[in-house]
């Protein structure tokens, strides 16, 4: 598969500033009781990978919608390329591409045609429109079904035909609204692997999600949103690291027929920069799974157990203290686990409630 | 970071220098080609669905009815330009009603078209120019078919601009009927919209009888005066046949202009609150 890189065909009007521009953005729908978009400001550098993640309803596919001069702001300005998409959504829509998510490809016109079409309304010359229809359907992989209609298609491959057609025009923006909902491993994949290639090639893209690994996977930077407010924006990895003591250790303890588990939760909660311990049920349960909180009793005092440390700081740091912590209580240390904590952990310690 | 980002915007800049420049005009030209070619790509199943019911009307009224005495001799002429308006308006609305109800609400196919670099009021012209078109397709197929049932046609030569005029304006405000209609139902009232305009639409368009003969029939001939077909049907029965009493053909034209302006207005506003959230 080789790069889908779209030409560059223009400097955006503005030459160096932000691709994509948002400030105090405001929807309110006629019947809307609350924002739908709650005055949202952020800036997209061209070249990068931005994901709004939020979960159903926090108001990306609005934003994405006001981007791309389909939904009118309440208040608040929307550039992209530098152009105002409401003072000018003619110039803005010279510049952009949306892949929605639904499927909205024309039913009368065979892949190919879509392609060529679409083309076609955006002024691409007649020669360079079938070169570059021929190229994309190579790399899209639908160069053997290019003169079928798209009405029998699979969601993959309505998505990827979508993401094709929009390459079309080579767009100095690409908005993506929730590119792998619905679609199966695979395809996620193919569609993860192709957004790699366009941002090697130095397309800006704008994504929606509500999946934190696809968020992790592809994004330069991350938007948070729910209920239509922006409430961190930064690297995947900053906003991991921002989190107040949720790093986490695992440890499995050897108990040795010795101390018992309330003792050795107890040690360990005593050490510094531990926030707090939990009794992990199963060995290297599966992460992410909510854990036990240790309760008094009625656990069995031999054999190994597993304990979580939630740290203020370095998860590292901690090992050497553990290892002592344990040995005065008579048991010994089997094994420790740097925990990562993910975006997910990330929303949740913003909002209170799970992503999904 | 921001080194690197410019340093790969610079660099492909230089592999492709120009944007293409599409004025709005040439993106409705593509739009409107777009429709052209499906259009003709279906161009017989097109005329099957536009010309039948007209040519069954014409079959029936004007060659069955009179041959077996039940019709004077000379109503197929009077009924011949009724049924050409007809089908110049009902092909118009129902070129843009139905697809637009469809493309806004089940395949959302019209979204590739509002993102391009067109004005969207443009695009709802283009729908309406579209129909318009197909509605003069239709209509003038009316004519060989009218020449075959019907053994000739009403015709006086010096009268054709007119003709023209009439079939243009037909043609346009049923379209833009279209358009509003298309708009403004609701997508799963639109059997019920249909069923409660279409018929009556027909039915009182003076496609069948000329509106000054209603005379003795005075609300019924002020019912078929508030529909737009009434001063097409008029209108082409006055270019096509002068010698029956019809409305005179100015005021036609006049009605028909206002008609055509204020319902594309409204189904451009219309189109825009569909096309825009």
């Amino acid at each position: 598969m080789g790069c889908m890189a779209p030409e560059r065909v223009s400097p955006s009007p503005n030459g160096a500033g932000p691709a994509v521009e948002v400030a105090d953005l405001r929807k309110r729908y006629p019947k809307g009781k609350v924002d739908a978009v709650a005055g949202i400001s952020f800036a997209v550098e061209p070249g990068e990978v931005f994901g709004l993640l939020g979960p159903n309803g926090a108001g990306k596919t609005t934003t994405v919608g006001i981007l791309t001069t389909r939904v009118r702001p309440t208040s608040g300005t929307a550039r992209v390329g530098g152009v105002d998409v409401m003072a000018d959504p003619v110039a803005a829509r010279r510049l952009l591409a949306v892949v929605p998510q639904r499927n909205n490809l024309d039913r009368s016109l065979s892949v190919k045609q879509n392609l060529l079409f679409h083309a076609a309304y955006h002024g691409v010359p007649r020669a360079e429109r079938r070169e570059r229809a021929e190229v994309l359907l190579g790399q899209f992989g639908l160069a053997d079904r290019a003169d079928e209609k798209p009405a029998m298609f699979s969601g993959g491959q309505s998505q990827r035909m979508m993401i094709a057609r929009a390459l079309m025009h080579a767009p100095e923006v690409l908005f993506l609204d929730e590119p792998s909902t619905g679609l199966d491993p695979a395809a996620r994949l193919f569609v993860w692997d192709r957004v790699r290639e366009l941002q090697a090639a130095g397309t800006t893209i704008v994504l929606t999600t509500h999946d934190m690994d696809e968020a992790a996977a592809l994004a330069d930077r991350v938007g948070i949103m729910d209920r239509g407010e922006l409430l961190a924006l930064d690297t995947p990895k900053a906003l991991i690291q921002q989190l107040p003591g949720e790093r986490t250790l695992d440890v499995s303890v050897n108990l040795n027929n010795g101390a018992s588990t309330e003792a050795v939760s107890a040690a360990l909660s005593r050490l510094a920069g531990v926030e707090r311990v939990e009794d992990v049920p199963t060995p290297g349960g599966p992460p992410g799974a909510p854990p036990v909180v240790a309760g008094p009793g009625d656990a069995p005092a031999t054999g190994p157990r597993h304990f979580r440390l939630y740290v203020a700081g370095e998860a590292s740091s901690l090992v050497s203290p553990v290892v002592q912590a344990l040995q005065s209580l008579g048991a010994t240390l089997d094994g420790v686990n740097l925990g990562e904590p993910t975006l997910e952990d990330v929303f949740i310690h913003l909002t209170g409630r799970a992503l999904r | 970071m921001s080194e690197t980002m410019s340093e790969t915007v610079s660099e492909v800049q230089t592999e492709a220098p120009s944007r293409h420049q599409i004025t709005p005009l040439g993106a409705f030209f593509a739009v409107l080609g777009r429709d052209i070619f499906v259009t003709g790509r279906e161009l017989p199943i097109f005329l099957a669905q536009v010309v039948l019911q007209p040519l069954f009307l014409l079959f029936v009224f004007g060659k069955i009815l009179t041959q077996l005495g039940y019709a004077q001799h000379g109503y197929a002429q009077v009924l011949f330009p009724g049924l050409v308006a007809l089908a110049a308006v009902l092909t118009g609305l129902q070129s843009t009603a139905f697809p637009l109800v469809i493309e806004f609400s089940y395949t959302n196919e019209i979204e590739d078209r509002l993102l391009a670099p067109l004005p969207i009021g443009m695009v709802a012209i283009e729908k309406e120019v579209m129909a318009a078109l197909r509605a003069l397709v239709s209509a003038g197929v009316m004519f060989p078919v009218g020449i075959v049932i019907l053994g000739g046609i009403p015709w006086v030569a010096s009268n054709a601009p007119w003709v023209v005029a009439f079939l243009i304006l037909g043609a346009l405000v049923g379209s833009a009927l279209g358009l509003a209609l298309g708009t403004f139902v609701p997508p799963n009232r639109i059997n019920i919209m249909f069923a409660l305009i279409l018929t009556p639409l027909l039915f009182t368009g003076a496609s069948q009888y000329p509106w000054p003969s209603l005379s003795h029939l005075r609300w019924f001939q002020v019912v078929t005066a508030v529909n737009p077909l009434t001063y097409v049907s008029e209108g082409l029965r006055g270019a096509m046949t002068p010698q029956v009493p019809h409305i005179a053909p100015w005021i036609c034209l006049a009605v028909l202009v206002v008609a055509t302006t204020g319902m594309s207005f409204l189904g451009i506003f219309g189109f825009f609150r569909r096309a825009l959230t």
